[in-house]
């Protein structure tokens, strides 16, 4: 009775474990080979809370002239990256005097939409819409394109009817000529760009390349901090959950345990 | 004027109810002397969890509901207010958004026990029914629930599952307009899923839960062996030798995996409650814009498998209905299982080989039919959705001869179990 009990459990295992196996190879294997080649890597740190600060100053300098995130609050912006209201009137608020605001553009929509064809997307939860990766090569790969209305093309948003609005601090880059970027061509003489990035510096921003890309990084951090303000919170809630968790289930094993002892 | 004292002859405060509301009576009856087999094994564990998956939702939704505005101008500004300005908010949402694709999960696997075992089986034929319309009701609740948020994929997924009803002859386009309240989803839409998904489905839910655990009560647990414990009772207290007390026995069992689910639960609600983008999906970060086309539309993951079925039918005859057809009856085919078994054992223990053959196979292509209906059209997705959707379709089909020519292994009297 006994080994042809075991020998049958044994087989349904393995064919049920081969048959997962097979699956989930299937399932990952073509879930990692999605995705578009974004020349460059990057992975956000919201932990970094300086960075998260610099971003916030960067967005309200730069982009919220046009973009709003309507669903966040300064006050909530204030009490999660330490900034006092004073500072955050002092040096973030520009449209709005009450720090309980949602932070809005004072473009209006109207006109914006005549000025580019459309108006500019509210950016609250942009970066879990496109992710981060997406958000900071769109921030990188702006180009002299003459063919644009406003001289700018994206790389990774062909036809973006945004202007690239920090030329100022990149500068200007053009796209190289096909074949120029391969292998051989590690940092260009112009410095900071990997290899695969296919543009070259046309002329000089007030930052560096490296300065620019931890612009870019900063603004990136902020704008996934904004996506979702409560996660910090959320992950530190959850550590002590499954820690609980934990301790619940061994005391659960050892009362079911206890209690079966009965059963014969 | 006296009344008949309850046959519990319990006393004081729970002896004024019992004369008055059978409460011992059902706790019996349902928990501390409802007798299970004692050999359950790991599959068992998930009809508790889909309980308590749905009080899950139910109580969640509760709270959801309360913060939550079913207008189309307003919705989506008010589930990122529910993520950011309502305390514990965005927990509250994760536990429902992610309790959704963990009742999927839970009530797949419960369902696969049920066909390995053969707990469809007589005298279980209406359990097996009830669970059915469960499942048929669960993915209305879910088709609902997941448009609500009024994202670009809640929309979208919403036009094109509402629009299946367009291919119907005659009647389809008008059945739309009417189905819909408008020629496109709209605020009139998301008012009646908001209605149907929170009060309409959730009562039709709990009492076919109800159902399948009154039938399930009445003839009592199936198990891994496959055999009835009502078969050998102790002459002298009428109980199941192989049987124990639902109460305290299963009780402290479930909650052991109890504890294992809502680990791993927990740890995706608070770790990763986007899933992987299949739990909450990034198109669906951008609100709703009749304008905007998401670049491929993909039903959220536990339909997939249906819609690659929908898919891999061509359309012929001027028409798109056949797909529809056939991701129809992938669902009603379910309800036939158990007439559609004509096996003489149960349980897989004892069936042959060309039954785990078809399982296998079904089972393989069933996760492979989810994959590829979750993937933009492809070649190969629609040749394989193809030959998936006729496995899926044969396993139920042929099973009434192959489960009678397959070769089965004699039945034990009474239950295996090895005591830990």
């Amino acid at each position: 009775m006994k080994p042809t009990n075991s020998v049958r459990k044994a087989m349904l295992k393995t064919s049920l474990k081969s048959l997962l196996a097979a699956a989930t190879l299937v399932v990952a294997g073509q879930a990692f080979a999605e995705g578009h080649a974004l020349p460059y890597p990057f992975k956000p740190d919201t932990g970094n809370e300086a960075s998260v600060q610099r971003g916030a100053r960067n967005f309200m300098n730069y982009c919220s002239g046009c973009h709003s995130m309507r669903n966040l609050r300064y006050s909530r912006v204030g009490q999660d990256l330490g900034i006092s209201d004073d500072l955050l009137k002092a040096n973030l608020m520009f449209t709005s005097e009450k720090v309980g605001d949602h932070i809005l553009s004072s473009m209006p929509a109207d006109a914006s939409k005549s000025w580019f064809g459309q108006q500019p997307p509210d950016l609250t939860v942009e970066a879990r819409y496109r992710g981060p990766d997406w958000v900071y090569n769109y921030l990188m790969t702006f180009y002299v394109d003459p063919s644009r209305p406003l001289g700018t093309n994206n790389l990774v948003l062909p036809g973006a009817s945004m202007p690239h609005v920090l030329w100022e601090l990149q500068g200007l880059q053009v796209k190289k000529a096909e074949g120029e970027h391969g292998a051989a061509d590690g940092e260009g003489e112009h410095g900071g760009h990997e290899a695969g990035a296919p543009f070259e510096l046309a002329s000089k921003g007030k930052l560096t390349p490296d300065e620019y890309k931890k612009f870019v990084a900063d603004t990136v951090n902020f704008m996934v901090y904004a996506a979702e303000p409560g996660r910090a919170h959320r992950v530190s809630v959850g550590y002590k959950v499954i820690l609980f968790l934990l301790l619940f289930t061994v005391l659960a094993y050892f009362l079911k345990r206890e209690y079966w002892k009965d059963v014969h | 004027m006296a009344i008949t004292p309850n046959p519990y002859k319990t006393t004081g405060f729970l002896g004024w109810i019992d004369d008055r509301f059978p409460l011992t009576k059902l706790w019996k009856d349902h928990l501390s002397e409802y007798y299970a087999p004692k050999n359950f094994n790991f599959w068992y564990f998930f009809g508790s969890l889909a309980l308590l998956v749905l009080v899950n939702q139910l109580l969640t939704g509760i709270w959801l509901v309360m913060h939550y505005k079913p207008d189309a101008t307003q919705a989506w500004d008010s589930v990122e207010y529910i993520m950011r300005d309502v305390p514990w908010g965005n927990v509250l949402r994760y536990l429902h958004s992610t309790g959704a694709s963990a009742f999927f999960i839970v009530v797949y696997l419960h369902m696969f026990r049920g066909i390995i075992y053969g707990s469809h089986r007589k005298p279980r034929e209406l359990i097996w029914i009830f669970g059915c319309l469960i499942f048929l009701m669960l993915m209305a609740e879910a088709f609902c629930g997941y448009v609500l948020p009024w994202g670009n994929m809640s929309y979208w997924g919403a036009q094109v599952i509402i629009n299946l009803f367009g291919t119907i002859p005659f009647v389809g386009p008008d059945l739309v307009v009417w189905i819909q309240g408008d020629y496109i989803p709209s605020d009139a839409t998301l008012n009646r899923l908001f209605s149907l998904h929170v009060i309409a489905l959730p009562f039709v839910l709990v009492g076919l839960v109800v159902a399948h655990l009154i039938a399930l009560h009445e003839v009592g647990s199936n198990n891994p062996d496959g055999v009835e414990i009502k078969k050998h009772k102790d002459p002298n207290t009428g109980i199941p030798l192989d049987g124990i007390g639902f109460h305290p026995y299963y009780t402290v069992k479930d909650l052991v995996g109890v504890g294992v689910f809502l680990i791993i639960f927990l740890g995706i609600v608070f770790f990763a409650p986007d899933g992987g983008g299949y739990f909450l999906e990034k198109p669906n970060f951008t609100p709703a814009n009749p304008l905007s086309t998401p670049e491929h539309i993909t039903p959220a993951w536990y339909f997939g498998s249906f819609y690659a079925m929908l898919r891999a039918t061509p359309s012929f005859a001027g028409t798109q209905i056949w797909g529809v057809i056939v991701m129809g009856a992938a669902v009603v085919i379910l309800f036939f299982l158990p007439w559609l078994d004509r096996s003489p054992v149960k349980s897989i223990r004892y069936k042959g080989p060309i039954f785990k053959i078809a399982l296998t196979l079904f089972t393989i292509f069933f996760v492979l039919l989810n994959y590829y209906g979750m993937q933009p059209p492809s070649p190969t997705g629609t040749l394989i959705s193809r030959i998936g959707t006729i496995v899926y379709f044969a396993f139920f089909l042929l099973m009434p001869y192959y489960s009678k020519i397959d070769k089965t292994k004699p039945v034990p009297e009474r239950v295996t179990y090895e005591a830990h």
